[in-house]
């Protein structure tokens, strides 16, 4: 789960990291009262999307009167911003943070993640900072350094220290740079973050090392034992789609396609998608139904897929193992039924109860298609798709 | 025996009298798995499916000589459960749960790591359906009659993904010695290059299908054993031709977040090893009938 640099700023300054002043503003008139409240003569106003690269795509103004925060305000507000991380799509701007500007003397990158190679979280630094990570290591791959957290024991000062020493910063700054190192680090370790990039971190003209901008991101396997985490979850960053399917439990991911999916287990889900692309089709979503469907989770399958105006035929596919073919059957035909479905159905059920499976839909009289092959199934169901568009377009 | 689990084994089941774990347990037992008893902490002394409850793993491996554990103990306390098997003495350890948080991974990783190499559990998954020797016995979640008993190894990460290379090698006649699922978490057990390890020394293996996807280093850690030291035909697929960057596909682990992690990259090094690729997911049967023949 992604959150907003406000909040990862909040939360890194529980953690003794010193970040600029600043306050969250819902409108432009909020946006300059924060800026009075700030006092100064120059702040940043910072569009909040979970992407980074806003700059590039306006998201970040610097400003030096009331006025020019007001404006910057008026034109991120209810803007979709588009950078490369987020998809053409963009995102939306519903919140704004300013911030009292700094004057910066230099940049560091500053990234903790978690390594999968080494099963460990490991540092990154480069005194390079202000550039993204990829650029860092394709332009400036001598400058990064990388430390390696033995997690018996956590993070040592003494590793904060080769990091701050490597990076090159003067001997007043290190402590300070220690203390940031460490705080990033037992926020990553305390909160179970996957992920914390600061970048930049900077030192400022004045001497001091602050978190200018800051990127967390948290493990969703923890997010139980995390419950103020979760609270920071801000489902306008979302897919509506996704947003909906997640609200009822299901594991969902929207595409572009036209081709719905209902797949049990998330690799033959994958799988399916994989299969209807070399059909020629395109899938709308990855849905993984879980094991054990009951037929009334069937039925709220067909509802998120559904809930995608550009799907326009649906595939069923399910290997059943803990799963019953039946119940699965049941469920298609509940859904048919109730949503009174108009649009191609292909269902392929393997595995358990598989012929109890079939005899539902048989006796169902619903013009369902079935298949008995993963490769039949994606080929009924692009051939569907277009006999369907076909009709529609003659 | 083919590998990790055969009619000898003597299974222990933690999270044993929970509903998952008895209906599965019943399962195993109904398909002539050799399961010793269970733990679940505060009915040791009872009885459950006829067989006896343990409050701790020490105590029942004490009691029945367990050699192999199946955990169904849910993702907030599987990491624990998994160390204690660890502590017990347990050979082999297979965790079913999905969504440990990946911070407990590690801790269970490194904790493993206090024992000698030749003392050290293996662990297989977490978020897995199981390993499978089919005829003789199962630790999982699988349909065992889709399996016919023979001479070709599976590994993979996804549980219905294996179900279904499994079930068309079936229908060409084509055996599995054992099936292996090593999960879908970004941290796990065992990872694909210790699983080949295994039948690549394995007599009664005479080749491997390995179900990859999207996401970690580990397929391409595979492609280079497998180029280095292995004499056994390989083949491959790899799910998530289709999948964007940056999004995580239903499994914890499958995300495509670093060079060589997608499904293209990771086709690409395990073709460059030799390896022979299933070019799509209902191809499996045919290839690996002509990889044998």
């Amino acid at each position: 789960m992604d959150i907003h640099e406000y909040q990862a700023k909040d939360l890194l300054t529980r953690f003794g990291v010193q970040v600029p002043r600043g306050g969250i503003a819902y409108s432009p008139e909020q946006a300059v009262y924060r800026a009075s409240e700030l006092s100064g003569d120059k702040w940043v106003v910072k569009a909040q999307i979970h992407s980074g690269a806003r700059g590039k795509a306006g998201g970040v103004r610097i400003c030096s009167s009331e006025e020019e925060v007001s404006d910057a305000a008026t034109w991120m507000l209810g803007r979709k911003l588009v950078t490369h991380q987020t998809g053409p799509q963009g995102k939306l701007v519903s919140r704004l943070y300013v911030e009292e500007a700094t004057s910066i003397a230099q940049e560091i990158y500053l990234g903790f993640v978690m390594d999968r190679k080494l099963e460990r979280v490991v540092v990154v630094a480069s005194a390079q900072g202000g550039m993204e990570i990829e650029e860092i290591s394709e332009q400036e791959p001598e400058s990064i350094i990388r430390s390696v957290v033995d997690p018996a024991v956590g993070m040592q000062a003494f590793q904060a220290r080769e990091i701050a020493f490597s990076l090159g910063l003067e001997p007043p700054l290190i402590a300070q740079a220690v203390k940031t190192i460490m705080g990033c680090y037992r926020l990553m370790a305390e909160m179970d973050a996957n992920m914390v990039e600061v970048n930049p971190m900077v030192v400022t003209q004045a001497g001091e090392i602050v978190a200018l901008d800051a990127k967390v991101s948290f493990d969703d396997n923890a997010l139980f034992r995390r419950p103020e985490i979760a609270e920071l979850r801000d489902k306008s960053q979302e897919d509506t789609r996704e947003t909906y399917a997640e609200d009822r439990g299901l594991s969902y991911i929207g595409l572009d396609g036209e081709i719905g999916c209902i797949v049990n287990g998330a690799g033959l889900a994958m799988a399916t998608l994989d299969m209807i692309k070399m059909s020629g089709g395109e899938p709308a979503n990855f849905l993984d139904v879980g094991g054990g469907a009951s037929p009334e989770r069937v039925l709220k399958s067909f509802k998120a897929v559904l809930n995608d105006p550009n799907v326009e035929a649906i595939l069923v596919n399910i290997f059943a193992g803990i799963n019953r073919c039946d119940w699965i059957a049941e469920g298609v035909v509940l859904a048919m039924k109730e949503l009174d479905l108009t649009l191609p159905v292909v269902v392929r059920l393997s595995g358990t109860n598989v012929e109890e499976g079939r005899k539902v839909l048989d006796d169902s009289g619903l013009p369902v298609i079935t298949a008995d092959t993963l490769a039949e199934a994606a080929d009924s169901v692009v051939g569907a798709w277009k006999d369907a568009k076909f009709k529609e377009a003659s | 025996m083919a590998i990790l689990i055969d009619s000898e084994t003597k299974v222990l089941v933690t999270g044993f009298t929970g509903r998952i774990g008895s209906f599965h347990a019943q399962d195993m037992i109904n398909h002539g798995t050799n399961v010793v008893g269970g733990v679940t902490p505060g009915k040791g002394g009872t009885t459950h499916l006829g067989l006896p409850v343990f409050n701790t793993v020490k105590g029942a491996v004490a009691e029945t000589g367990a050699d192999l554990v199946i955990s169904f103990v849910p993702p907030p306390f599987a990491a624990d459960s998994i160390m204690e098997a660890a502590d017990a003495g347990i050979r082999t350890c297979v965790c079913i749960a999905d969504g440990i948080p990946a911070a407990d991974m590690i801790r269970v990783k490194r904790y493993m790591r206090r024992y000698k190499a030749e003392k050290r559990m293996r662990l297989i998954g977490p978020n897995c359906a199981g390993i499978i020797t089919p005829g003789q016995a199962f630790a999982g979640l699988m349909p065992p009659h889709i399996y016919e008993p023979g001479r070709i190894g599976i590994v993979g990460r996804s549980g219905t993904l294996g179900y279904e290379a499994a079930s068309q090698m079936k229908s060409k006649g084509i055996g599995v010695s054992s099936s292996i699922g090593i999960g879908g978490d970004p941290i796990n057990g065992s990872s694909f290059r210790d699983i080949l390890e295994l039948f690549e020394a394995d007599p009664e293996t005479d080749a491997v299908v390995m179900v990859g996807e999207i996401g970690g280093p580990q397929e391409a850690e595979a492609a280079e054993y497998i180029r280095d030291h292995m004499t056994k035909p390989v083949a491959a697929y790899v799910a998530g031709l289709s999948a964007p960057k940056g999004r995580r596909m239903g499994h914890a682990g499958a995300i495509v977040s670093a060079f060589g992690e997608s499904a293209q990259e990771k086709v690409e090094i395990l073709k460059g090893s030799g390896v022979t690729i299933v070019p799509t997911p209902s191809s499996f049967g045919e290839t690996v009938a002509r990889m044998m023949a």
